[in-house]
């Protein structure tokens, strides 16, 4: 049985990654907001979600006149990312502003339910949309990228079997890794990164540094939004069909990354999304032999949330929360 | 330089200042004292910025800067250093000085500022890496300090900067204020360390609940029978 296991290896990693480094980026979206206003977004499922229909409606459009056939799609797809980008970025920022910026002072429940009501909205409204535009608010994209790789693992060492990977995942993985990196750089190096961590430490002594602390509020949305929204890009690239469903399952598994890497942590989050992304695969592929049928592969999901529980249980700061002392 | 006139904060329903008239002209040391609660944090705090004022006005160098938003009133070269410090814990001691400087474009400026900032608190300058939060408090305090010259303020507000130090290191927080004050910067100066507060200060006023009880120089509080009873025993 383990070495059957170990055949599967090569193939885990790959899937695992690349799903993965989708959770992460959500997680980001999360975790930032968690660390400066202590919300629990739950609409940003639902902003990755309407990053993956807009995406999708800007490559039929371009579909429709052409443009697709004629370019590369790699020159395609960087466009389609940059547009969807700005627009779900937009989005976030005036849910801030209209929704929760005037429950700033209320009791931390009353936002957190208006978040749950946003995500419902923004659900109905892209369904309406979609119904309105397609008759059908399950919407299938062009495919931009087809290819498949096969990876000779097995030539490494006999144990494992060949895998093989899509270039659609070669494409989600690469990027997703590029905008981690690129917000690592930004929350680290910048100026405005420094100040969005001195608004999370203490908002009101940042107010005094003269920072404007509504302005680095909505910065916060429209990144997180931006990087959500852009991964529901990717997500439609890589599955090809979406529905305006698809935000809620992801977005709680983002949510949970966010968690066991410790909420309000970045690079938590990132490591969260690829560890749970790991371990969802691997129970994918392994859960049937390992308890001898019982369980199928349909309880990956199910995985997901035992882990959300237990990190709850037993460890509610994370792998990486920060220590409790030093939030003073 | 700074007036309020008949200042009144409310927190919630609960008022805070009743009325407050304080005023403080350049190049002064301005010293407010007063027991827990009476409302010495509170008047910073609605000078720059950080509660609403409900009711009077507050001007600063001619302005109207009543309910103007904390990074405005900064803007106009207002610094205040909040009671206990307020370092941001996770940014290190460098990162906490930049954040002084947060308006200033210019490297060059910065690097200068912070050179300055070196000259009075020499010890920052071996610290630079290290996280803010892991600092002793008589170290945070410089920071805190150092951090509010970095906008190279002309009003200087301190809101007990001798909290829980040992009596060295409050004596030399007091020369460095003295310092700055003879480089040109006006104090505004709260204290529960009367006593020393008022022997640097050029004026100063008693507050109790929310409402000016006393006002005079420096040498005159000290030797008020009331003040001493009260504050100096
Ligand atoms: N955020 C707040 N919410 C409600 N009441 C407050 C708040 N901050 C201060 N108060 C109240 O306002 C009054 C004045 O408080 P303030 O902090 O200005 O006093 P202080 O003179 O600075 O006292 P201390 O010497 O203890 O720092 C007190 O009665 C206090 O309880
Ligand atoms: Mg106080």
């Amino acid at each position: 049985m383990f070495n059957e296991v170990l055949h599967t290896i090569p193939q885990v990693l790959i899937d695992g990654l690349t799903l993965g480094a989708v959770y992460a980026v959500i997680a980001i979206g999360y975790t930032m907001v968690y660390g400066i206003l202590e919300l629990i977004n739950f609409a940003h499922g639902e902003i990755f979600m309407s990053g993956a229909f807009i995406g999708t409606a800007i490559l039929l459009v371009l579909t429709g006149i052409g443009w697709v056939s004629s370019l590369p799609a790699i020159v395609m797809l960087i466009a389609v990312l940059l547009i969807t980008a700005v627009l779900t970025g937009f989005l976030g920022m005036g849910i801030e502003r209209v929704a929760y910026r005037p429950l700033r002072n209320a009791p931390r429940l009353i936002p957190l339910i208006t978040a749950i009501g946003i995500s419902f909205l923004l659900q109905d409204i892209v369904r309406f949309i979609a119904e309105l535009k397609k008759g059908n608010y399950i919407v299938t994209g062009p495919s931009l990228f087809t290819h498949q790789l096969s990876i000779k693992a097995s030539s490494v060492s006999s144990i494992f079997n060949d895998a093989t990977i899509k270039t659609s995942f070669v494409i989600v993985l690469v990027t997703a890794v590029i905008m981690m990196i690129g917000l690592d750089l930004f929350v680290n190096r910048t100026k405005w990164g420094m100040a969005m961590r001195a608004v999370a430490q203490d908002r009101e002594t940042a107010s005094l540094m003269t920072i404007n602390v509504n302005k680095v509020i909505s910065i916060t949305f429209f990144i997180g939004s931006a990087l959500g929204g852009a991964t529901g890009v990717l997500f439609a690239v890589q599955y090809g069909t979406i529905d305006p469903y698809i935000g809620f399952i992801l977005g709680l598994k983002a949510f949970t990354a966010a968690v066991l890497g410790g909420i309000g942590n970045i690079r938590g989050a990132m490591f969260g999304g690829l560890l749970l992304g790991l371990l969802e695969m691997f129970a994918s592929a392994n859960l049937t032999l390992l308890s001898h049928g019982i369980f199928g592969a349909e309880y990956k999901d199910v995985f997901a949330f035992i882990i959300l529980i237990l990190v709850l249980l037993f460890k509610p700061e994370g792998l990486f929360g920060k220590p409790v002392t030093e939030k003073v | 330089m700074l007036q309020l006139n008949n200042v009144e904060t409310f927190y919630g329903g609960i008022q805070a200042l009743k009325g407050i008239d304080v005023a403080v002209e350049k190049g002064e040391i301005v010293t407010l004292i007063g027991s827990n609660g009476a409302g010495k944090s509170t008047t910073l705090k609605s000078i720059s910025g950080l509660t609403k004022v409900k009711a009077g006005t507050i001007f600063y160098n001619g302005t109207d800067i009543s309910n103007k938003p904390a990074h405005e009133t900064t803007l106009l070269g207002i610094a205040h250093v909040p009671e206990g410090r307020r370092i941001f814990p996770r940014l290190t001691v460098k990162e906490n000085l930049l954040m002084g400087a947060f308006s200033v474009k210019s490297k060059q400026v910065i690097e200068e500022r912070m050179q300055q900032v070196f000259h009075y608190f020499p010890k920052l300058k071996g610290r630079l890496e290290q996280k803010g939060g892991t600092m002793s408090g008589g170290e945070q305090q410089m920071l805190a300090i150092g951090r509010a010259l970095m906008m190279k303020p002309d009003l200087l507000m301190l809101d007990e900067p001798s909290m829980g130090l040992a009596p060295i290191i409050v004596e030399q927080i007091f020369e460095i204020i003295k310092e700055l004050n003879d480089e040109g910067i006006t104090i505004l100066l709260v204290e529960q360390n009367a006593y020393q507060a008022l022997q640097i200060a050029d004026r100063g006023y008693v507050i109790q609940t929310g409402e000016i009880k006393l006002k005079g120089n420096g040498h005159e509080l000290i030797t008020n029978d009331e003040v001493r009873e009260a504050y100096l025993a």
